[in-house]
């Protein structure tokens, strides 16, 4: 217990390997972003350099410059935006009345529809990839936004009610007993009473379908042909041959998409983490 | 109650009233919910596994034949022509369960590894807990090249630095062990925080009273720590194994299409749907990816009364 006083020595060699561990683990959580980083300020020529003349190199904004002059990569960011936004507020929206009623509604069947959506929580995209297909042609959506919002649903929805719904069963029952005594319907209930409470959870959950929704690219690579979004645009970017791979811009369009991500998850770092184990733990 | 002088006999019936119209209530806000998930999973997965059964193409799904089990199985002068007779099936399936048993492993000991270290109290505890949510928060397709290009046999770190200009990538045996490598760097934080979460929640007396006994922290680990974080870990063990197993960014990025059919059961059947058009085989493959999850989900269910209340 008071290793240090009783023995010095071992103490503080175990600090020093404990720190050792903290070295490790640092590094290996952030170096490959860092990399990353600094390749998109490395000029084209600058990326055979050995590792040491590489991070003295002179810096660059060309790789930038050059990403947001890409048509297809501004188009990218526009689609992605409206894509993850559209199919998050519709599954906020439908979410919050589902867990409404499974987290404050005592009814038949409720077991099995926490189970079912649990299920399809974990269900394969690819089980559904053909189908959603030939839907997404017989109704003119194909290379639509429209085809990804929808399609998109399948995992924010599922996720959002779970989560929702673990966050409501939590909330003071007296709240919305005082509601229904004033003779407030269930929908007024929810919006006026609800909601208010509700709002760190929304975000919460929000921000997390969110960044599924941002990262999504079986849908977005199957269902799109020009309007892609940014994932597919990455993965597809190209240089002036098939063996010439674009490594710069590629890091620059790489750091542009992550970087918002990264800074919305640090603000909201507390929320988050307790919303995974909601989403995973708990549920 | 008594001086609301309400007649009791009526309170029953009333009270049963109130909860027929707050169970009517409860159908109404799970309905756009029902719908919704009927339109994108259920009607969609009806087709796919309808059309497994038939052979059609996907420019014009409505020629179709029906086959019956033919996509799965089905042999011709000798020539077999279902995907169950395909080596590079097989070949996909291997390389899947591999990838997942060998990912979810690592992921699960060096989650729980960093996760001890970040439940300790040290100086820079904050920033390490801070630092565990970058590689979760960056998109799979970002990992896969930023990984891509690390593994680079002219430009990379890995690729040209430590193995001397060795393409990684271009043989699907030592590709498998790279594309590893990537997911249990994307996801090891990811168990982190939950194995870390689970962690939090662990009364502390209980490792005061062990300390009292005189027991070390190893026998403190191995009969404390990991009987009570069982149920969290198992949870967290199935959702990384169901995730592992329909696996496909990875592969399909850092390998290209064709590679990624042999080394991942979804791009195998991306590949025979979408790239070969063949809407019936491809949602054969499907259907059989569907199957085998599901009968992954029930061992896991029944074997470890895996619990998710």
């Amino acid at each position: 217990m008071n290793l240090q006083k009783t023995n010095p020595a071992l103490y503080y060699i175990q600090r020093v390997l404990f720190y050792l561990l903290v070295l490790v683990i640092a590094v290996y959580l952030l170096f490959p972003f860092l990399w990353a980083v600094l390749t998109s300020f490395r000029r084209a020529g600058d990326l055979f350099l050995p590792p040491l003349q590489f991070i003295t190199a002179p810096s660059t904004l060309s790789n930038y410059t050059q990403v947001f002059a890409n048509a297809s990569f501004q188009r990218g960011l526009i689609f992605s935006l409206i894509v993850a936004v559209a199919s998050v507020l519709i599954s906020l929206l439908f979410g919050s009345f589902a867990a409404y009623a499974l987290g404050r509604f005592r009814f038949r069947g409720k077991a099995m529809i926490l189970y079912i959506i649990l299920a399809v929580s974990v269900f394969p995209q690819i089980a559904v990839l053909g189908g959603l297909f030939t839907l997404v042609q017989a109704t003119g959506l194909f290379n639509n936004p429209v085809a990804l919002i929808f399609s998109y649903l399948i995992f924010t929805i599922p996720f959002t009610v779970w989560v929702l719904t673990s966050f409501v069963r939590d909330i003071p029952g007296e709240l919305e007993e005082a509601a229904l005594v004033d003779g407030a319907s269930p929908l007024q209930t929810l919006f006026r009473v609800l909601f208010p409470v509700m709002m760190p959870a929304l975000v919460t959950t929000g921000l997390l379908a969110f960044i599924n929704a941002w990262n999504e690219y079986l849908f977005a690579l199957t269902f799109t042909s020009s309007n892609r979004t940014v994932p597919v645009v990455i993965a597809n970017y190209s240089g002036a041959s098939q063996y010439d791979q674009p490594w710069g811009p590629i890091m620059a369009a790489s750091i542009v998409v992550t970087v918002p991500l990264i800074i919305l998850v640090l603000v909201f770092q507390r929320n988050i983490v307790s919303g995974l184990t909601a989403g995973a733990v708990k549920g | 109650m008594t001086t609301n002088a309400t007649p009791t006999s009526a309170a029953p019936t009333r009270r049963r009233g109130i909860e027929a119209a707050r169970a009517r209530q409860a159908i109404w806000l799970l309905l756009p919910t029902l719908i919704a998930l009927a339109v994108v999973a259920g009607y969609p997965l009806y087709r796919t596994i309808f059309y497994s059964l038939y052979d059609a193409n996907l420019t014009s799904p409505d020629q179709r034949t029906f086959l019956g089990l033919g996509n799965f199985w089905f042999t011709t002068d000798g020539v077999g022509t279902g995907f169950l007779q395909d080596p590079k099936w097989w070949t996909a399936v291997k390389n899947t369960l591999l990838f997942t048993v060998v990912s979810v492993f690592l992921e699960t000991v060096f989650g729980m590894i960093i996760a001890l270290v970040v439940n300790s109290a040290f100086r820079g505890r904050a920033f390490l807990r801070t630092a565990m949510l970058v590689p979760w928060a960056i998109p799979t397709v970002v990992s896969a090249q930023m990984w891509a290009y690390m593994y680079n046999d002219s430009f990379g770190l890995v690729g040209r630095g430590i193995l001397g200009g060795q393409a990684l990538l271009a043989n699907t045996d030592t590709a498998i062990w790279a594309l590893i490598a990537v997911d249990v760097w994307k996801t090891t934080s990811f168990m982190a925080l939950l194995i870390l979460a689970g962690l939090q929640s662990l009364p502390g007396d209980m490792y005061e009273a062990a300390d009292m006994d005189g027991a070390s922290k190893w026998t403190q680990f191995w009969r404390l720590t990991l009987p009570l974080l069982r149920p969290a870990l198992l949870v967290a063990l199935v959702f990384r194994s169901l995730d592992a197993l329909r696996v496909f960014d990875i592969m399909y990025v850092m390998l290209g299409p064709v590679n990624a059919a042999q080394t991942s059961m979804t791009g195998y059947a991306r590949q025979a749907l979408i790239d070969n058009q063949l809407l019936g085989v491809g949602s054969a493959v499907a259907v059989a990816i569907f199957l085998i999850i599901m009968v992954i989900v029930v061992i896991y269910v029944t074997a470890f009364r895996v619990r998710f209340d």
